[in-house]
């Protein structure tokens, strides 16, 4: 009895390790475009995520829209936002060569500032957004899927292919991937790759407010939240290869898995570890990722 | 330059412990306690930051690394505050030169988003264990004031004032040595220091230790200031803000910034928190940080400077 016990315990760990890992998935496309193939190590992605997620709470308490239509809804302002944030990093540190020290500074001081501005807006408490989805759970057998785990999972592949045809079918997207790989020899061709770049880290803001919509589906969100997301979205992008979608996918696959197991059997307290723990494991043995570019 | 240290040092140590036998506000301690606090922290940033180019953005955690251990140390162990403080910097030492040493071979970013997952583990770390008071805290109760102390919020005073002046002496001399010349190399180009035959690694692991040492250091005292010591409040991201914008402010790679923009920086916290409110603070701590990270690169040792050249031109 108890192996078979132990069985499905394992069978539907793993399964909710794979869901969970199609929402990381989500949550990190944005970076691995930003930090992988641009270059710009945004620290602040993961508040800008949580930045989305109290839009998406706005919109949803006031009208009942539903969270992940919300997501998008707010998906053209988090562009423009992050079309601003670029044209500032990019006069006051990038043209410069500055942006090591500076730019990273730059980040963490956007980080502080968005974090402190929902504290003051919205205090410490909890906010959940509702959808009759969410709660709900399907049953395949003895294996059960909850909706809120398995929608963000489907949004995550969702956005993961789109992501995947658009930098490798049109043509600003292998622009794109042409900036990441030389960026001279871009400009020598005739294009300009600042503005390839502001449109690519526009686009890596915008999915935050998606990530932001399943974010505060999956549980509730408070302003702090955002600092638990930094190892996991680091740790996925640099095991996937920095800046490979594909890699993007299957690296919060495995992160997913591996801290759903970690849950099941050492307790819930230690899931965070393991983003930290494969970070540190990836940066000393292959600092280059699973799947290289 | 040693008889002249030995000369400050004393005037130091005079300083501290004649200013609170004449000098009788309470507040006046508690909030000169933070700013010296601050100084310590920020220099120990700057250390790294500011001399190599490594940023370190978990400086809350190795701060409570060091807060936690010295209250273990003065709770369960029963040692005295010396003791503890050295305790709490030698811990937080190891896990700079842990960290530093799996991560900071690869490029300075990588260091950065390590301190910064870092952090999150060690508040983790500290939430879940029980026999450091988990999420509800410790409390620790303020021994009798030593003499010639009359209260022991003075007492911390003093010793934060030395420890403080002994850490800005310590990145003096480093500025000044052979490691200070070595550290401007790795920060302008890597791969050119070490041709040159500068000990690149080791002196990068040299900081990331000596810095988290310091770090530690200055959390140590933090549980007899405080009385009451808990995960959120001992690694809040405002220690982390304040350590890196006091440099910035200040001006980083030189050991008169951080003094600079912790008695700056430091000093405008305590009056806008008294006189405005502690959240309007962490608003304008984060927008003088971009501000002078985006407008005033040099912090303010950088705009003396630009005036005094143009005056001169």
């Amino acid at each position: 009895m108890g192996g078979i016990f132990s069985g499905e315990l394992l069978i539907n760990a793993i399964a909710a390790g794979i869901l969970l890992g199609g929402f990381y998935a989500a949550i990190t496309l944005g970076l691995s475009i930003s930090f992988g193939m641009l270059d710009i190590v945004n620290i602040a992605h993961p508040v800008f995520i949580i930045l989305g997620g109290y839009g998406v709470f706005l919109l949803n308490s006031r009208t009942g829209l539903d969270p992940i239509v919300a997501g998008l809804v707010f998906a053209p302002l988090f562009f423009l936002i992050g079309v601003g944030v670029y044209q500032v990093y990019y006069n006051s540190f990038e043209k410069w060569g500055a942006e090591s020290l500076r730019g990273l500074v730059f980040f963490f001081g956007i980080l502080f500032l968005i974090e402190v501005a929902l504290l003051l807006t919205y205090g410490v408490d909890y906010r959940l957004a509702r959808a009759p989805w969410i709660g709900k759970t399907i049953a395949i057998g003895s294996l059960g899927l909850s909706l809120r785990l398995l929608f963000p999972f489907l949004v995550g592949v969702i956005m993961t292919v789109v992501l995947y045809l658009y930098f490798s079918r049109t043509f600003l997207g292998m622009m794109t991937r042409g900036v990441a790989q030389d960026s001279s020899a871009v400009r020598l061709m005739g294009a300009n790759p600042i503005r390839i770049k502001t449109i690519s880290f526009g686009l890596s803001i915008a999915t935050t407010s998606l990530a932001g919509a399943l974010i505060i589906s999956i549980g509730p969100v408070e302003p702090s939240l955002g600092r638990e997301f930094i190892g996991r979205v680091f740790a996925v992008t640099v095991l996937g290869g920095m800046g490979s979608i594909s890699g993007t996918m299957i690296a919060a696959m495995i992160l997913g898995v591996a801290e759903s197991l970690t849950a099941t059997l050492g307790g819930p307290a230690w899931g965070l570890a393991v983003s930290f723990g494969i970070l540190l494991v990836v940066l000393a043995v292959r600092p280059s990722g699973l799947f290289k570019r | 330059m040693k008889k002249s240290f030995f000369l400050s040092a004393i005037g130091v140590i005079a300083l501290g412990i004649l200013l609170p036998q004449f000098f009788k506000v309470s507040y006046f301690y508690f909030a000169a306690y933070v700013i010296l606090q601050y100084m310590i922290l920020s220099t120990a940033w700057n250390l790294l930051g500011g001399y190599t180019g490594y940023v370190n953005f978990g400086v809350g955690g190795f701060y409570a690394v060091g807060a936690y251990t010295g209250a273990a140390f003065i709770l369960f162990l029963k040692m005295n505050i010396i003791v503890a403080i050295l305790a709490g910097g030698i811990l937080s030492g190891l896990l700079g030169f842990g960290l530093g040493y799996l991560t900071i071979r690869l490029r300075g970013i990588f260091f950065a988003i390590s301190t910064l997952a870092l952090a999150v583990i060690i508040q983790m770390i500290i939430v879940n264990t029980h026999s450091l008071g988990g999420a509800n805290g410790l409390y620790i109760l303020r021994p009798e004031p030593i003499p010639p102390f009359s209260d022991y919020l003075e007492f911390l005073f003093a010793l934060m004032l030395f420890i403080a002046f002994l850490s800005v002496m310590a990145a003096r001399f480093i500025e000044k040595s052979w490691i200070g010349r070595c550290f401007t190399a790795i920060r302008d180009t890597e791969e050119a220091a070490a041709c040159t035959g500068v000990p690149v690694f080791r002196l990068k692991l040299f900081a990331t230790t000596l810095s988290g040492f310091m770090m530690g250091v200055a959390g140590a005292p933090f549980p007899y200031y405080i009385t009451y010591l808990e995960p959120y409040s001992s690694m809040d991201l405002l220690i982390t803000v304040n350590s890196l914008a006091m440099p910035l402010v200040g001006g980083t790679g030189t050991w008169l910034g951080p003094v600079i923009g912790s008695l700056f920086l430091g000093g405008a916290q305590q009056i806008i928190t008294v006189t405005v409110s502690s959240e309007w603070n962490l608003l304008i701590v984060g927008i003088v940080l971009i501000g002078f990270v985006t407008l005033a690169p040099g912090g303010i040792m950088g705009l003396i400077g630009s005036i005094r050249t143009r005056r001169a031109s």
